[in-house]
């Protein structure tokens, strides 16, 4: 049997690294894009964007494709009669939210969704979201976050919704039992292999925000230990350390160490005996460590560039970094909270170059001259680098994959590996016009 | 405030980028906040180009707001400018940076950039896509011809003797439906006619391109949605004449030539034997009398609705039961082929209408844009995609125009493709009861994959608004079962009657049976009342 990976001696890594900070065009989503997944998450939400027509035509556009199942999301256009003040914005927005609820009575949980005019032209979307609430009261509740591009760059739009989510979150019991708070997006599927694994340890109180139905808000109180599965969520910690949680720090659970240090985090936190911490894990692992060697051969050795995305990007150079012997040039990040990722700093090998936010052209500049064998960047990049005979892998898809814990662990290898597996077998078609 | 679940067009400076993407050697500098950028995706994903749109946006977030955006502004044009060194520069504001009143024009002109620089004014909050990359390709043309224009009133020369015809070709752009194989089927043709064509534009031209507008004899425009306001301005400064016939479908293109012929002073018979189409003998051949009278819903971009609508009636035969558009800038010409085929014409960009239309309608093919593409597939109804706006599968890797005598053939195969090929259609309307003809099969051609989704199938008397809001996604207040007044209700014997008529005309009989009903106060539907609605209302 092995032994728990141990965290690396302080004198390496990056954890006192200088970062690159950089302000220019920054080619990311706005906040809204994060609609696209927490609508599925949450089967009994609805997201209503207040905004212009781009708002609307961003999550149309964004997601690739159009998913035609009757989406819990709309946009509510502001138009010029709302801007002339011939209509009152406040009357119009309770008009359409009273179209909507009668559409779909199954919704029992709104979200009013401010995006970029709405914040500018200073609509108080928290007051219409009381209003409405008032007005709806005992059939749909009404809450309000802020996705807007000025405020708000892609993932981050999950945080502000969740941390909207938290003051709704009932009370734990005085003196309740210590409970763990599995908070961010993940696949469903992803999430019950977590729950699974953490009570066979013997941690039988967990439970995962946001959860599936908006009527099974998990309780928060100063016993609960909060572990995130992802990266980007500063705000909602702030909030739920407001209602008495502490968070526990850990790495992220991508890979296989990255699932192990942030699952032997939440073991210590509830005094779960070695053994049997190690007896619960070890076959996962195993797994892991099966799924991922698959892959080091394609991989090791190879030189990588992330362009800012969705804020996995240091957990993610760490991963490939660490088990599949990569080596990342540099790791940009639209926004380095270090507190959350101090411990993903430690582990990124030394002289690995940090940047956060982004001039876009500056980045492509440094891309070009490093010549990695792959880069990581969004939907708007990729094809021109392609055309240029760089290799890419398109950021969004991480989002978009299941990719967390051991038996993922293969799977996110795999979609590293492929886009070299597949210029490999198109080896033939190179110069072909 | 308006409700919107998915737009048939993006806001106008979308329709700009499409314009600039279009042309060779122009930059849009565009004051937007970080986000805004997405819109470079639908080029290089959806159209698969391999290079970036020629767009600098200044991605300003909340910190800038309380500073200074407009010096934002000025650093990213100048940089803009330096790093891309363009021909042309176009300057812009998205939704949100209209609103904060920089006044992009104003700041580009203090720059004193070295190249024309063309300012946008695009109205987010009342216009939308095709409004914008007219409007911005109708600034450019002004902006870079205009300078060359002749004095007002200036009549225009006549073409030196023995000079070839010359004309334009105006409004392809990026994004654009099937616009790449058009411009190269036109463009053939109208060579093969004897007329050179001097510029396309703005797809492929370069400013200078654009200078040199008013040279040739004549404009084609091949879609009035991006190009009329510019072909507007050039016949009224150059005093060229532009074309008025959209050449969609084998007739259209046969009068597209005779009115090319025209304006180049051409003998319309010799020109007319510069090409054909197979699509009209296609039409015309046994096999495709099956095709007679199909009733299909027409719907999308206000050209291509109208165009397709005339091709459905005149060279496939078929009954156009309904036709609309998103574009209300084109409702007029719309709504006049609307009354042609006696149908009110559907003007409107909410999807959920049109949803409940073609519910309601129960059309046997429906020829829309990706939108009604998911809505014939939800309501099981084929059909085929006529229009913008564009997805990944509208820009095929063959050669495949709308326009032209190859745009016809393609029109045919395209169009009769997702439907039911004559024969097969007789032997499943004979053996209901064959146990693989069920509703979920599809017809051969179209392999396992493509199973038919079921339309309801309702197992208690229900009527046609429900069924139709069902389908729609629309909660109606009457539970499924429940009689409402003034509504036929099925008999047993009679529902399961229906079921045995083949799924794809089902929906026809269905809906004649209860409006026949309805007309003769019959509360319950029996076996009798469905034949006599069938002899009623013939096939």
């Amino acid at each position: 049997m092995n032994a728990v990976v141990e965290f690396r001696p302080r004198d390496a890594g990056c954890g006192d690294a200088p970062v690159l900070r950089e302000r220019g065009q920054r080619e990311v989503f706005c906040g809204l894009t994060g609609i696209i997944w927490l609508h599925r998450k949450i089967q009994d939400a609805f997201f209503l964007v207040v905004g212009s027509r781009t708002c609307a035509h961003l999550i149309q556009s964004a997601a690739g494709v159009m998913i035609f199942a009757e989406p819990r999301f709309a946009t509510a256009i502001i138009d010029d009669r709302d801007l002339a003040g011939l209509a009152d914005a406040n009357d119009e927005l309770d008009r359409v939210v009273g179209r909507l609820l009668d559409r779909r009575p199954d919704i029992k949980l709104l979200f009013l969704v401010g995006s970029c005019p709405s914040e500018v032209i200073k609509l108080d979307l928290h007051r219409a979201a009381e209003r409405l609430d008032g007005l709806h009261r005992g059939r749909t509740r009404v809450l309000n976050y802020s996705g807007s591009g000025i405020e708000t760059t892609f993932t981050q739009g999950e945080d502000a919704c969740l941390a909207a989510l938290v003051p709704e979150l009932p009370a734990a019991a005085p003196g309740a039992a210590p409970d763990l708070l599995l908070v961010g997006t993940v696949a469903d599927i992803v999430e019950d292999q977590f729950l699974r694994t953490f009570r066979a340890m013997g941690i039988e109180r967990v439970a995962a925000f946001p959860p599936r139905r908006s009527s099974e808000l998990p309780a928060v109180g100063p016993n609960t230990r909060v572990l995130l599965m992802q990266p980007f969520l500063g705000d909602t910690v702030r909030m739920l350390e407001a209602r008495g949680a502490k968070r526990i720090a850990a790495p992220f659970p991508f890979g296989e160490e990255g699932t192990t240090l942030w699952m032997r985090a939440a073991a210590d936190a509830f005094r779960v005996p070695t053994n049997r911490f190690e007896q619960v894990i070890e076959p996962q692992r195993e797994r892991a460590r099966a799924g991922i060697a698959r892959y080091r051969e394609v991989l090791a050795g190879r030189s990588i560039f992330f362009f800012p995305d969705s804020q996995l990007e240091l957990p993610l150079a760490r991963f490939l970094a660490r088990e599949l012997g990569m080596r990342p040039l540099e790791v940009g990040t639209p926004y380095l909270h270090r507190q959350l990722l101090a411990e993903e700093l430690e582990l990124l090998p030394e002289g690995t170059r940090l940047s956060e936010g982004q001039d876009v052209e500056r980045q492509l500049d440094r891309c070009h001259e490093a010549r990695p064998d792959i880069v990581v960047c969004g939907l708007g990049l990729a094809n021109p680098l392609e055309a240029r005979g760089i290799t890419t892998k398109w950021s969004i898809e991480l989002v978009f994959s299941p990719v967390h814990g051991f038996d993922q662990a293969g799977d996110l290898a795999e979609l590293f590996a492929r886009p070299f597996n597949r210029r490999e077998r198109l080896k033939a078609l190179e110069g072909q016009v | 405030m308006q409700l919107t679940l998915w737009t048939y067009e993006g806001p106008p400076h979308v329709g700009a980028m499409r314009v600039a993407t279009a042309l060779e050697d122009v930059h849009y500098v565009l004051h937007a906040p970080q986000g805004d950028t997405y819109a470079d995706l639908l080029f290089t994903m959806i159209e698969r180009l391999p290079k970036r749109p020629p767009v600098t946006y200044t991605t300003f977030q909340a910190r800038d707001l309380g500073g200074d955006t407009a010096e934002l502004f000025k650093n990213a044009a100048r940089e803009a400018h330096e790093r891309f060194k363009p021909a042309a520069m176009m300057v812009g504001a998205s939704c949100t940076a209209e609103l904060i009143q920089d006044d992009p024009g104003g700041l580009a002109a203090a720059l004193d950039l070295p190249i024309p620089v063309v300012t946008l004014e695009l109205p987010s909050y009342q216009k939308k896509e095709n409004w914008g990359a007219a409007e911005t390709f109708y600034q450019m043309v002004r902006g870079l011809a205009g300078p060359h224009a002749p004095a007002l009133g200036t009549p225009r020369a006549p073409r030196a003797d023995g000079a070839r015809p010359s004309c334009n070709i105006l409004g392809p752009t990026a994004l654009g439906f099937r616009h790449r194989d058009d411009v190269r089927e036109i463009r053939s043709l109208l060579e093969a006619i004897g007329i050179e064509v001097r510029v396309v534009a703005p797809q492929g031209a370069t400013a200078a391109d654009l200078a040199r507008l008013g040279e040739a004899d004549f404009n084609v425009v091949l879609y009035p949605e991006t190009a009329q306001s510019a072909a507007n301005w050039l016949h009224r400064a150059f005093g060229q004449p532009f074309t008025r016939t959209i050449p969609i479908g084998a007739i259209a293109t046969r009068e597209f030539i005779a009115e090319v012929a025209a304006l180049a002073s051409i003998d319309n018979d010799t020109a007319q034997t510069a090409g054909g189409s197979r699509a009209p003998w296609y039409s015309r051949s046994v096999d495709s009398t099956y095709l007679t009278g199909k009733r299909v819903f027409v719907f999308g971009d206000g050209t291509h609705a109208v165009a397709a609508a005339r091709v459905a009636a005149e060279e496939f035969g078929f009954s156009v039961v309904g036709i609309g558009t998103y574009s209300r800038e084109f409702a007029r010409e719309v709504r006049a082929a609307a009354e042609k085929y006696g149908v009110e014409a559907l003007i409107t960009d909410d999807y959920l209408e049109v949803e409940a239309r073609v519910a309601e309608l129960q059309p046997e093919l429906v020829l829309g844009t990706q939108m009604e593409r998911h809505i014939a597939k939800r309501l099981g109804v084929p059909c085929a995609v006529i229009s913008a706006p564009v997805h990944v599968q509208d820009f095929p890797a063959r050669y495949a125009p709308q326009m032209g005598f190859e745009g016809a053939n393609v029109l045919f195969d395209t169009w009769v493709h997702p439907l039911m090929m004559g024969l097969e259609e007789h032997l499943l309307g004979m053996f209901r009861e064959d146990f693989e003809f069920h509703d979920g099969a599809a017809a051969s051609h179209l392999g396992h994959g493509s199973a038919r989704p079921q339309p309801p199938q309702p197992e208690s008397p229900i009527t046609v608004g429900e069924a139709a809001a069902m389908a729609a996604g629309i909660a109606t207040s009457a539970p499924a079962g429940e009689l409402v007044p003034g509504e036929p209700v099925w008999a047993g014997e009679a529902q399961r009657e229906l079921g045995k008529i083949p799924f794809f005309v089902r929906g026809k009989a269905k809906r004649n049976t209860e409006r026949y009903a309805s007309e003769h106060g019959v509360g319950l539907i029996t076996l009798e009342t469905l034949y006599e609605a069938k002899a009623h209302f013939g096939r």
